[in-house]
């Protein structure tokens, strides 16, 4: 038994932060992203992380892909990395797809709004073996080649992006380096899928609570080095203590957070009650956590925090859409308590 | 990360189901405001028992009196586990076993292991902290207990306050000044120190709990013998922050928080209030569930911790923050038990040296002594500058000038 990431894991990490560093610069985040990232991410093995060596991919579990989700937190990184490299993956194991999502040539838009307590628009159904209606908030829409659909009936279905019958309108969104989209389903044809709904969830769960880790993180780091710098009445911000103070805290509340993390993830490689009780549970608490962060960490940029100059509010951001999507805190404890058997 | 059980913790899982079937109704009750009482009898044989399993002091080395195990956080956290989830005590928990017995198994003398270490795990020596000063809390190191070298004695006057179990302690650690002359954290030795020596006063404190849980202690030319020293004359800092380290994992430690939220569960199950018991009701579930959320990562955390000490990983940033986590969130959770009581919970009876407490006194008398744990070693103001400066590297709080 070791609790704690592997030699391998620590020099991926290292790969990719370095890529990610040299990479996501600043002025890549305000044009919203090139091609050319996702293009190194997959040279590097992203996009088939977690697809079975067999069909090409590197075949590794949900904690590498925590890892990974960790690390584009951190850079806020532009990337279809979690309709694409995690929910895909997962909602298409063992079907002749695979090999074109290692490749990172499949991207898909997901929109599991049916199954999350979505306060959009979700009319989608079964219309002979096709889908009729209309679906708002699919994510990771940008480029997509095709939809990662669930029904409310809890099937899901995937249809290509442009086939008959299918209008894809791209939406701004608060996060503009996760783009939106909503569709609307005329007969669409569909490939139904029989992974498991609740699976491909919990998947996304765990990455998105890794990858608010990742941001959150950064937000702090970026306060602290700021502090540093700034001064006022003749010292340094960082010597007072009400700054210093709010920086402890952010530490105590996140430091516990990557243990919990990486447990949630390593859990859902044996998907059972108890690692879905851990992947709304982990997705929650990082929600909350990060708000806070968020919240304090812009604080103590002053102003400067809450200007675009510092690029500080693309993690702001990122932070309190990743909150929002496959469902939020709330929903997130409801369905843990169902999960425990506590829900009336 | 490999979470696999070998073969070797399923056996000791299937001998912890067995040692709980078999002993677990032998288990002295848990919970209820801290250290107030000397263990009797039953915490005695139980913490024996536990030895003796290897469900106490487990990698303690038989030598000393341990079980002698390898350090394995796996099996620490099953043992945890288990006993929690069963509603059985881990064992003595106190400032004996948690923070001396570390220390000098880090830091003491071969002599001082052999002679205090076998004890103090049985239960037998009961030891308190004597750290704190009227003009020395959050500043320590200010400390003015002295103590001068007179025909092979220390001779000790002064005076500790919030002395935690000092009246019923036989032992106590505690900080002096030796070397009034060095700067004030180089003047500071680290003596153990029998209670029954003549020239010691306890004077007990009253407390918010009405438990008498601490007291004032007053040394009037106080002898004992110089070896009675941990590490030498002007190591006592390092040595105190030796045990602040594990004091800091003690107050924060993981396991008593899982160990309450089974208990806070319980009692949001069977508190029934309008024909429903309160977890069904949205309103309380929730605010059970953001708890449990926060419980969970200081689970895990505590894993991961135990697993770089085991690699000899220093934990930094990690181990800093535990002792202001853990804290606040047991208070936290006493905070919804008391509010699912409600008035009911109000008949407040706290028992001193006999009788059990009602579990609504418990639950009181946890969360008032919880406070106490958020001031006591090191304030989480304290505990916020320790983060900050030596966590994150920020700028350190300005010192006074001059010595003690
Ligand atoms: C339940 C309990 C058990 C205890 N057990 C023991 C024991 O067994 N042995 C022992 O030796 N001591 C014990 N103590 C004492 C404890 O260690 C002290 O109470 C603690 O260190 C604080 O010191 P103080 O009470 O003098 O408060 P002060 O130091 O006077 O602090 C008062 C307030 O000022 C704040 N403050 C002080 N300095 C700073 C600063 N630099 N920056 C920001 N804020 C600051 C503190 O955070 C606190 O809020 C115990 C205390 C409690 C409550």
């Amino acid at each position: 038994m070791d609790f704690g990431l592997s030699e391998d894991q620590r020099q991926f990490g290292e790969a990719l932060r370095r890529f990610l560093s040299d990479r996501v610069t600043m002025e890549l985040r305000r044009a919203g992203g090139d091609a050319a990232l996702w293009a190194g991410l997959t040279e590097l093995g992203v996009p088939g992380l977690l697809v079975p060596e067999e069909a090409g991919g590197a075949g590794l579990g949900m904690l590498d892909a925590a890892l990974v989700g960790e690390a584009l937190g951190r850079h806020a990184a532009p990337t279809p990395f979690l309709g694409s490299a995690v929910l895909a993956p997962v909602a298409l194991r063992s079907t002749a797809h695979l090999p074109e999502l290692a490749a990172g040539r499949m991207r898909v838009a997901v929109g599991l709004g049916a199954l999350t307590g979505s306060t959009g628009t979700c009319t989608l159904r079964r219309d002979g073996g096709r889908i009729s209606g209309n679906l708002t908030g699919l994510i990771d829409a940008a480029g997509a080649t095709h939809l990662l659909l669930a029904l409310p009936d809890g099937a899901l279905a995937l249809v290509a992006a442009y086939a008959e019958g299918v209008t894809l309108r791209p939406r701004p969104s608060l996060d503009r380096l996760r783009p939106l989209a909503d569709v609307d389903l005329t007969a669409a044809p569909a490939e139904w899928l029989a992974a498991d709904a609740a699976r491909v969830l919990d998947a996304g769960r765990v990455v998105l609570a890794a990858e608010t880790l990742g941001a959150a993180q950064s937000m702090l780091d970026q306060a602290v080095v700021y502090a540093g710098q700034r001064r006022q009445f003749g010292r340094s911000i960082a010597s007072f203590q009400g700054v210093k103070h709010a920086c402890a805290e952010m530490a105590a509340w996140l430091e516990p957070c990557r243990a919990f993390v990486w447990y949630a993830a390593q859990a859902q490689d044996a998907p059972d009650a108890e690692a879905h009780l851990l992947a709304c549970q982990v997705k929650a608490h990082l929600d909350e956590v990060a708000r806070d962060v968020a919240r304090h960490a812009t604080e103590v940029h002053g102003g400067m925090g809450f200007t675009e100059l510092l690029g500080l509010p693309f993690w702001f951001k990122r932070i309190a859409a990743n909150r929002q999507v496959l469902g939020g805190p709330e929903r997130c404890r409801e369905e843990a308590a169902a999960a425990q058997g506590l829900a009336a | 990360m490999d979470l696999t059980l070998s073969d070797r913790h399923r056996a000791l899982r299937a001998d912890l189901r067995e040692f709980i079937a078999r002993h677990g109704h032998r288990s002295p009750p848990v919970g209820g405001g801290g250290g107030r009482k000397r263990p009797d009898q039953r915490v005695l044989d139980w913490q024996s028992l536990l030895i003796e399993h290897g469900f106490a002091a487990r990698s303690v080395p038989t030598r000393y009196g341990g079980y002698g195990a390898e350090h394995d956080v796996l099996d620490a956290a099953l043992i945890t586990e288990a006993f929690n989830a069963a509603g059985i005590s881990l064992g003595i928990q106190g400032q004996g076993i948690r923070m001396l017995v570390p220390t000098l198994l880090e830091v003491g003398n071969e002599e001082q292991r052999r002679r205090w270490i076998g004890p103090t795990i049985r239960g037998e020596l009961h030891w308190a902290q004597g750290y704190s000063e009227p003009e020395a809390g959050s500043d320590l190191a200010s400390l003015r207990t002295r103590a001068h070298v007179e025909d092979g004695n220390f001779v000790i006057n002064g005076q500790k306050i919030w002395t935690s179990s000092a009246h019923y302690a036989d032992m106590m650690f505690l900080l002096v000044r030796t070397e009034p002359d060095r700067p004030k954290h180089l003047g500071i030795s680290y003596l153990l120190l029998p209670m029954a020596t003549s020239g010691i006063e306890v004077r007990p404190l009253a407390t918010m709990t009405g438990h008498a849980t601490f007291n004032e202690v007053f040394f009037t030319d106080v002898r004992l013998p110089t070896d009675q020293i941990v590490l030498g004359r002007g190591d006592g800092w390092k040595v105190a922050n030796v045990t602040l380290k594990h004091e800091r994992m003690l107050l924060g430690d993981s396991s008593k928080l899982v160990h309450r939220l089974h208990r806070l569960r319980a009692l949001l199950a069977e508190t029934v209030v309008d024909g429903a018991p309160l977890l069904s009701r949205p309103v309380w579930r929730d605010r059970f569930l953001r708890l449990q959320g926060e419980v969970l990562a200081g689970k895990y955390h505590q894993m991961r911790l135990l697993s770089e000490a085991s690699r000899d990983q220093d934990s930094g940033l990690g181990l800093l923050v535990v002792k202001y986590y853990g804290t606040t969130l047991a208070w936290r959770l006493a905070t919804l038990a008391v509010d699912a009581l409600g008035e009911a919970g109000l008949a407040y009876e706290p028992h001193d040296e006999v009788g059990e407490d009602s579990a609504a006194t418990a639950w009181y008398a946890d969360w008032m002594y919880d406070l106490g744990l958020i001031i006591g070693g090191g304030s989480s103001n304290i505990q916020k500058n320790i983060i900050a400066e030596r966590g994150l590297g920020m700028p350190r709080e300005p010192k006074p000038m001059g010595g003690a």
